[in-house]
């Protein structure tokens, strides 16, 4: 059986440019840093991938630092920008935003007496711009930074970021980007006003292992990690060359026919929301319902009354492979904090699922899901009803 | 053999992989799941204490990969916590002592996880417990004690009854000891064959009980009395003792005998606890509650006469000789079906809330919960 992977935000397969560069530039000697002819060669291509990746995003080469993956970027930009700001202490955010900005503002406010400010999402998952000024101005003086992610990972929402970043400047103050989920789907740059932006290869089509930070030239953020500072002695570690250039490739590739692959993955997308809609009406659609401002490779439904264990059950033994799409622990996704956040209950935000689609989705991949999805949805209403309806009758059960 | 469409319940021990490779062997088609019955699991299983950790989940799942199954993790945290983790503390807080590992058996594993195996089209659940389900004579499915007696878990399965039975496969039921499976399962690469068995309750991680119900159930200080109504003593807080207990009594006063004393009787109402002689803690006479029968019935279920058998009252305790009959009695106001037991032998730390498995040579015939417990000579009131 063929499986079909609907997975893409959670990872998506290494594209054959990637795999390419990488092999080639494994297959070279020599620590970019060294000086000796070796080094300056390697050193040579990291500087050349360093150009491409700028080029993609509209970013001064100088502007890119590279890291092992998104959530040390995203780790890097809020605690270096809090450090750096220092003695400010408030942190504006939303409640949706991915866990690697969560939980680092979480133990920023558990270690480093940050004040944590959240705006608003609406329903949909967008944040109250409003709400968000009111904040900028309530709090003026005593900011040390805001942060909104470009496109939800978990729901789609695509943020009204470059609009925010301009708040932002206007007001003085720093504002760290999470552009993870964005790049590669939606055409984005690093706009006026943004001071970082967090990056991963693995979600476009690189390997698992390499991520990049944006850092504006007049930007410091203090360093989280120490020892040799090869990256504008902001970011230590030796160079990971070869997949510096595997990033590159990937990330050229993802962004040269943007237009036409998003409008191709939205199609997809929007018939794979119209049929759920059809033949399950009572799934709910998360995320926006306007496709403009839902990434193109993004549909999320909860699925009342379906466990989420038994629907993913269904899926996997039927060749699909999808996610809660919210952070799991032992294997058990936890609620969504996304969907608690937009102020829906926890049975919503339980019985999620999430289709991510990617640079190798096919129309009969979609065609499959839509062919087997609704006999499994009755199979896991069936399961989650089992409890009530039960013949089997246990030892204490009139107790 | 007929082939079945098999949930192997993996806890990440040795004895369920075990069990799954053998339903595998069997030509079953199965797919493993493991339970996670807590929302905050720890990280790591320390000593034999507690399960359902993340590196337990980890192990069912590598287990799953060896064995060439599917492997899924299911949620059952809400129902355990409900049905399990409130119940036991329900159960001390009135003066009971309940065994939440029979309670797990009864709703989670063979009902709740039963129930949506069944619906999501599964023909049965097989876990690693030791005991045997066999055809009897007459056709009925019977449930018997495993081939290892050390091993033997056939107690905890008591409360199963005949509908549970008939999607339940115990695949380890044969093995003469626990070792051949610790053998079996290195031999066959499943890396978890050297880990400690897990005991105690699960959700208890440190196995310190009375601090955990300390938490979770208000306490005051309490009076301690002897069987002459004296008081010996203050205690803090009635809810956290067993019957039998001796460990945490602090009596001021030594007995005239100057032996020690135990817990004979808990009264949360007047939060009171009673002390008395080791002696004073046999009985031989017990009314259970809320009877099953661990598939068919037998024939004295109609008719009310006294049947042969053997009584158990813990898991590991020794079945002890007597007679049982199904009756009708006065339970709290109202009149219900029990079963009288009369013992041969007199037995020690019999508490309300107990199951007392009722067994006939190897076969369970079923079990009722403890009620009260007496001393047919003594007629103390325990």
């Amino acid at each position: 059986m063929s499986r079909i992977y609907l997975d893409h935000a959670a990872t998506t397969p290494v594209r054959e440019a990637a795999l390419e560069a990488f092999v080639s530039q494994a297959k070279r000697n020599g620590n970019a840093s060294a000086l000796h002819s070796a080094g300056r060669s390697v050193k040579f291509q990291v500087e050349d991938a360093r150009d491409q990746l700028a080029a993609t995003l509209d970013a001064d080469p100088t502007e890119v630092l590279f890291t092992a993956g998104g959530t040390e970027a995203d780790n890097l930009a809020l605690k270096g920008l809090y450090w750096a700001n220092q003695p400010n202490d408030v942190i504006v955010a939303t409640g949706v935003e991915h866990p690697a900005v969560l939980e680092t503002l979480e133990w920023l406010e558990a270690h480093e007496n940050a004040s944590l400010v959240f705006v608003d999402v609406t329903e949909e998952g967008f944040i109250d711009v409003a709400a968000f000024q009111t904040a900028l101005e309530k709090y003026a003086g005593r900011i040390a930074l805001a942060t909104l992610m470009w496109a939800n990972n978990e729901i789609g929402t695509i943020q009204p970021v470059e609009h925010v970043a301009e708040l932002c400047q206007a007001a003085g103050v720093d504002f760290h980007v999470d552009a993870v989920q964005a790049f590669g789907s939606l055409p984005i740059t690093f706009a006026p006003g943004m001071t970082t932006m967090a990056l991963s290869g693995h979600k476009i089509g690189a390997p698992v292992g390499i991520g990049a930070l944006l850092v504006r030239r007049d930007a410091k953020p203090v360093p989280v990690l120490h020892g040799g500072g090869q990256e504008r002695e902001i970011r230590s570690g030796t160079i990971a060359d070869a997949l510096i250039v595997a990033f590159a490739a990937a990330a050229v590739e993802a962004t040269q026919n943007l237009t036409a692959e998003s409008s191709r993955l939205a199609g997809l997308r929007d018939q794979l929301i119209e049929a759920v809609q059809e033949h399950i009406p009572t799934a709910k659609l998360q995320g926006p319902t306007d496709p403009n401002y839902r990434l193109p490779t993004n549909v999320h439904f909860s699925f009342a009354g379906a466990e989420g264990d038994s629907l993913l059950f269904g899926l996997d033994m039927a060749g699909i492979e999808s996610s809660t799409g919210s952070a799991c622990n032992a294997g058990v996704s936890r609620p969504s904090h996304v969907i608690l956040a937009t102020g829906q209950d926890e049975p919503a935000a339980r019985s999620t699922q999430r289709f991510s689609l990617g640079h190798t989705t096919t129309q009969e991949d979609i065609d499959s899901v839509i062919a087997a999805l609704p006999g499994i949805y009755r199979a896991a209403a069936d399961a989650g009803m089992a409890a009530e309806k039960s013949s089997i009758r246990t030892a204490n059960s009139h107790r | 053999m007929k082939k079945l469409k098999v949930l192997a319940a993996m806890s990440g021990g040795v004895d369920s992989a075990v069990a799954a490779a053998r339903a595998v062997d069997a030509g079953h088609d199965v797919v493993g799941v493991h339970l996670a019955l807590s929302r905050m699991p720890g990280t790591l299983r320390t000593g034999s204490r507690g399960c359902c950790t993340i590196e337990d989940a980890s192990d069912a799942w590598r287990a799953c990969e060896m064995l060439g199954i599917p492997y899924y993790t299911w949620d059952f945290s809400e129902r355990f916590q409900e049905e399990v983790v409130d119940d036991f503390i329900e159960e001390y807080a009135a003066g009971r002592t309940p065994n939440p590992c029979m309670r797990c058996n009864e709703r989670i594993k063979f009902a709740a996880l039963l129930e949506r195996a069944l619906a999501l089209g599964f023909d049965a659940v097989v876990t690693g417990h030791y005991a045997k389900v066999i055809e009897g004579e007459s056709g009925e499915l019977e449930l018997h004690r495993a081939a290892d007696d050390a091993k033997d878990q056939s107690y905890v399965l008591g409360v199963l009854t005949a509908e549970q039975l008939k999607h339940s496969m115990f695949p380890l039921g044969d093995t003469p000891s626990k070792e051949m499976v610790r053998a079996e399962a290195a031999e066959r690469g499943i890396s978890v064959a050297q880990k400690p068995d897990s005991h105690d309750i699960c959700f208890i991680p440190d196995g310190d009980t009375r601090g955990w119900l300390e938490e979770k159930i208000d306490m005051e200080d309490g009076p301690i009395y002897d069987t002459s109504g004296e008081q010996v003593g203050t205690h803090p807080g009635a809810q956290a003792f067993t019957i039998g207990q001796r460990r945490g009594l602090s009596i001021g006063k030594p007995a005239e005998d100057g032996k020690p004393r135990f817990v004979l009787e808990i009264s949360p109402k007047d939060n009171a606890v009673v002390v008395g002689s080791r002696e004073m803690l046999a009985v031989d006479r017990i009314t259970g509650i809320r009877p099953s029968w661990a598939g068919a019935p037998i024939a004295e279920e109609a008719t009310g006469a006294w049947f042969d058998c053997h009584v158990q009252v813990r898991a590991h305790a020794e079945p002890v000789p007597g007679r049982a009959r199904v009756t009708t009695g006065d339970v709290d106001g109202t009149d219900a079906v029990v079963w009288e037991m009369e013992l041969d032998e007199t037995i020690q730390g019999v508490a309300p809330g107990q199951t007392a498995v009722v067994y006939q040579g190897t076969r369970v015939l079923g079990q009722a919960t403890i009620h009260k417990s007496i001393n047919a000579e003594r007629l103390a009131h325990v």
